[in-house]
């Protein structure tokens, strides 16, 4: 399965190679003009049949969030800090992958005989432990820099999958799955974008390039649809597993084009393909937020597929859901003429 | 001509230029760089862009070298009794300004101080006071004052520089006049070495407020290749060992998704076959400096940043050692003369894995 390789893949923002080398063996058959940019964009041009102008770019982003190795202490201990947004709460005594030879690590963690009531212990004061028994010992298998990933398999659990990274390397499967169907009536400009956790950096270049006349963005966003303390006034659940692909609205970095969300709403209802909107209350942004304010401009939309703890070693998405995504991408971009475009 | 670094160095410190208020720092900068490049003009936000072009094959491919020329300041807020309130003009601490000797910039530059409280008035000596609590005395009548000065007006530290031992100095703005020196250093230098790149030396506005004139003047120059100069935290009580580096080790080289890896691969190889002194900083995220808006100006830049240590950061006693200056200046000059015609290719990212490496073969 496409989605156990590429969530297995380990690519933090900076260093998404690993993830680019996987993608490029799924399209390079069937795109054209592929190239690599200074950021480790991966972008290319899928062919369209002719019988459109417009240029729309698809993006989904390669990077995943993590840690980095910032030194090492005396006695062979690690201390790190993070790679985009990460839960400080999350790290006790999580498995992880430090560096480029995957070397198998642990958050240490105070055994609870011995603590004292805490609250937040921040990462400043986490170690990892690679088994070291020297400073020196560490310093030969690690060095400050090193990326350090979730050690976590992809585990398949029937409707749904777990596993880390779903942000975004499903919305990476979506794309992959629209450039080898069937020719869209226009050039889709494909970018499978770097640092978007780092602060949608790669998007923004990718976008500056092209110049597109829309974007579609495809994500992995939050969903927090767990029972929920009655007395806790936010009872938004962002999205719903298993309630189709979420349509941004609105996020913290952008207001969807109404244009784009109409039409993917239309389309979604003509064909029947179950979809929701994403709560517009919640942060969060996403590679369109930079799109959209590229050059002149860009139209821009977000199809985002819900996903549990995201930013953690063990996501959970809905197969459907995730299926989906993909089909409705491929019905909105199919039914995309100037029309939809025009004011 | 060889560069006197040190009064160099002293004489950029005390120059008084917050950001968007340049105009004193671009005039010292263009006069120690026009007899050192090729051309030389301020953009439409100050920003000076000084040209030293390339020899050999064409066409000649442009690194840009970006180094801020603002620093930190105050600004008059309100003028009350004689007694001037100011409010920030970027990372001032306001904890260092209890009295704190300053320049105040109206109709004429008047000395003031940051009043304070005798010990034995202050109502508490645990906390510092917020910067509205705080006034500034020029010693002059309430008349005198309204006259010269109005809200808007500047106010930066008045602060010499001064010679500690050894070849250190304390002063003023060296955040970050110290990498003006450093690009001068290496214009000076490669004036004696030749090279096949265009060298295009910025003296960038407003960093401390926007990283502003950074986005400009990549625009403008649209390099191929960047390394963006500042300082960074030297080792000094109170600073562990994630956050500060030795003084006198040698400029920092940015480690993390800002930079572009194999830049910093080469850059570190050039170090290291030269016996140039270089520490790792490793940057997790946004670095805070002018190669942040480098690196996605465009189509996107490469982009490396070498910081110089310095102590007591965006305080007026900023502390640096003046050979990571140089060292800082001879790695970039040596680093610029080796790269030839080619380089882009020896660092780009590779795009590898098509099963028959026939790239963009369509079924």
């Amino acid at each position: 399965m496409i989605l156990r390789e590429l969530s297995e893949a380990i690519g933090l923002s900076g260093a998404e190679d690993a993830v680019r080398a996987l993608i490029v063996g799924h399209i390079c058959d069937y795109v054209d003009d592929m190239q690599v940019d200074s950021m480790g964009n991966l972008l290319a041009v899928r062919r369209g049949t002719g019988q459109s102008s417009l240029r729309i770019m698809a993006a989904a982003h390669m990077d995943e969030v993590g840690m980095i190795v910032m030194g090492i202490d005396g006695d062979g201990f690690i201390r790190f800090d993070q790679i985009g947004g990460l839960d400080d709460r999350i790290l006790p005594g999580m498995r992880v992958l430090v560096g480029k030879d995957h070397i198998p690590g642990v958050v240490s963690w105070k055994p609870i005989h011995l603590g004292t009531d805490e609250n937040t212990v921040s990462k400043k004061r986490l170690r990892i432990d690679i088994g070291a028994t020297s400073k020196a010992s560490a310093e030969a298998a690690v060095k400050p820099g090193d990326h350090i990933a979730f050690d976590s398999p992809f585990v398949e659990l029937g409707p749904t999958v777990r596993g880390k990274a779903f942000d975004d390397r499903a919305g990476c499967a979506s794309l992959i799955a629209l450039i080898q169907g069937e020719r869209f009536p226009f050039d889709l400009i494909v970018a499978f974008t770097t640092q978007e956790e780092v602060g949608t950096r790669g998007a923004q270049i990718a976008a500056q390039r092209f110049g597109p006349d829309a974007a579609f963005v495809l994500e992995t966003t939050a969903c927090h649809d767990l029972p929920q303390d009655p007395n806790e006034p936010d009872q938004t659940t962002i999205t719903r597993l298993g309630g189709g692909p979420a349509i941004t609205v609105m996020d913290r970095s952008m207001v969807s084009d109404p244009r784009l969300v109409r039409h993917l709403t239309r389309v979604a209802e003509a064909e029947g393909i179950p979809h929701q909107f994403r709560s517009p209350l919640h942060a969060g942004g996403t590679d369109a937020g930079i799109i959209h304010r590229t050059g002149k401009g860009v139209p821009s939309v977000v199809i985002a597929n819900p996903c549990r703890y995201i930013h953690g070693p063990n996501s959970i998405m809905s197969l459907a859901d995730f299926e989906n995504q993909s089909r409705l991408a491929r019905a909105g971009l199919m039914a995309l003429t100037d029309s939809v475009l025009r004011r | 001509m060889t560069l006197d670094l040190k009064a160099f160095v002293k004489q950029l410190s005390e120059i008084p230029a917050p950001s968007g208020h340049e105009a004193p720092a671009r005039d010292a900068i263009r006069a120690a760089w026009a007899g050192l490049v090729d051309t030389i003009e301020p953009d439409g936000l100050g920003s000076l862009i000084a040209v030293k072009h390339g020899s050999g094959q064409e066409p000649h491919r442009r690194i840009m070298l970006c180094a801020h020329m603002d620093e930190i300041g105050l600004i008059a807020a309100e003028v009350r009794d004689g007694f001037i309130r100011a409010e920030k003009l970027g990372g001032v601490d306001t904890r260092v300004l209890l009295s704190q000797p300053v320049l105040v910039h109206g109709r004429r530059v008047l000395k003031g101080v940051f009043g304070a409280a005798p010990p034995h008035m202050a109502r508490s000596r645990k906390t510092y006071p917020a910067l509205e609590d705080l006034w500034i005395d020029v010693g002059l009548t309430a008349e005198d004052v309204a006259a010269v000065v109005r809200p808007g007006d500047l106010i930066t530290f008045d602060a010499t520089a001064t010679d500690l031992k050894g070849r250190r100095i304390a002063g003023k703005s060296l955040d970050n006049r110290v990498s003006i020196a450093a690009v001068t250093l290496c214009l000076e230098e490669l004036s004696r070495r030749a090279h096949n790149w265009d060298v295009v030396a910025v003296a960038s506005v407003q960093e401390e407020t926007h990283l502003l004139g950074a986005v400009t003047a990549a625009y403008r120059v649209a390099p191929d290749l960047a390394i963006a100069i500042d300082t960074t935290f030297g080792m000094q009580p109170g600073v562990g060992d994630d956050e500060g580096f030795e003084l006198a080790g040698g400029p920092t080289l940015g480690l993390g998704p800002n930079f572009h890896p194999r830049l910093y691969d080469v850059l570190r190889k050039t170090a290291r076959t030269h016996e140039i002194k270089l520490q790792t900083e490793v940057m997790p995220g946004n670095s805070g400096t002018d190669a942040w808006e480098i690196q996605v100006s465009r189509t996107g830049v490469p982009t490396a940043l070498l910081s110089i240590p310095i102590r007591n950061m965006h305080t007026p006693s900023e502390v640096v050692d003046l050979r990571d200056i140089e060292r800082t200046a001879r790695l970039m000059a040596i680093f610029i003369a080796e790269m030839g015609p080619d380089f882009l290719d020896d660092i780009s990212l590779e795009l590898t894995g098509c099963a028959d490496d026939d790239e963009g073969d369509d079924e």
